[in-house]
């Protein structure tokens, strides 16, 4: 339980870093971190006391395995983060080029 | 356990500095250190396959952040309605957290989780795949659509990273660094 509080304080920073930070790479930071915590959360899920990690072997028993399916759904989830998040810093990058500025405040007129 | 809440608290210490540090350039390595500290997490959880995969990606992503932040350094404008903003966040996530409290008093006790559909991978995944670890049997014969979503999403992000860093039909911008994203 209190594990799962500290997932949840570390995805209120980055929702809290989403929110209130007017620098696009700070931005990018709170949803990396925001991810983190998501990932985090099902592998605590799926933990079992005692258990060990899902593979077989000659003469360990079965019975005593973690759960492999929050596994293997945060595996892609882990692929697919990182490819959006390289997609985020191309498109900050252009706005850099075009406005010279991370900060979102100053990013207003829409020149085409 | 003890060591998970020690890394836990590790982490979130990390990601306090990362939010509230002014330079972008320590900002991005504090998350850095963040990502790190998670895959010993997930090597303490018992998911080698994930350590694995969040030790590679978290050197890659940290990769195209420095990139994007280097000798990009910028001071950060503080003005504007702080007051209203600042209360309207802190509303905002402390409902997120009591709502969130409460819904994880109806999950399973941590440790003990409820095994409906993985009961059934770990007593026949090895008959009917033939691979020992549990993990490449999910991902690659019983889920193996949901991997080539990924695949396809994967792609996609790459052509469109592609067409947003891309110079050809672009006038008058001739003169700037040439970029490398993938």
């Amino acid at each position: 339980m209190t594990l799962y509080l500290l997932c949840l304080l570390l995805f209120c920073l980055g929702i809290y870093c989403v929110l209130r930070k007017r620098n696009i790479i700070k931005i990018i930071v709170g949803l990396i971190i925001s991810e983190y915590a998501v990932n985090l959360f099902f592998i605590l899920i799926g933990y079992r006391m005692q258990g060990r990690s899902p593979i077989f072997d000659q003469k360990a028993d079965i019975l005593n395995m973690v759960d492999p399916l929050p596994q293997a759904l945060v595996l892609t989830s882990i692929v697919i983060g990182v490819a959006s998040m390289a997609l985020l810093i191309a498109i900050a990058m252009r706005i850099y080029e075009k406005y010279g500025t991370f900060d979102i405040t100053q990013i207003k007129e829409l020149r085409g | 356990m003890l060591g998970l809440h020690i890394l836990l608290v590790l982490m979130i210490i990390g990601a306090i500095i990362a939010i509230e540090v002014k330079d972008l350039l320590s900002s991005v390595v504090a998350v850095g250190a963040v990502g790190l500290c998670l895959s010993i997490v997930f090597l303490i959880l018992k998911a080698p396959d994930v350590a694995i995969t969040q030790l590679v990606v978290e050197i890659l992503a940290l990769i195209i952040l420095i990139r994007a932040t280097l000798k990009k350094d910028l001071p950060f404008s503080t003005s504007g309605r702080w007051l209203v903003n600042t209360f309207i966040t802190g509303a905002f996530i402390v409902v997120l957290m009591v709502i969130a409290a409460k819904c994880f008093q109806d999950l399973p006790k941590f440790g003990y989780p409820d095994m409906r559909v993985a009961r059934t991978y770990l007593s026949e995944g090895m008959a009917k795949t033939g691979a020992t670890n549990i993990v490449a049997a999910v991902i690659l014969d019983f889920r193996a659509f949901d991997t080539l979503g990924e695949a396809t999403v994967l792609f996609a992000a790459v052509i469109s990273v592609l067409a947003v860093v891309r110079r050809v039909g672009r006038k008058k911008e001739g003169q700037q660094e040439e970029e490398e994203e993938y």
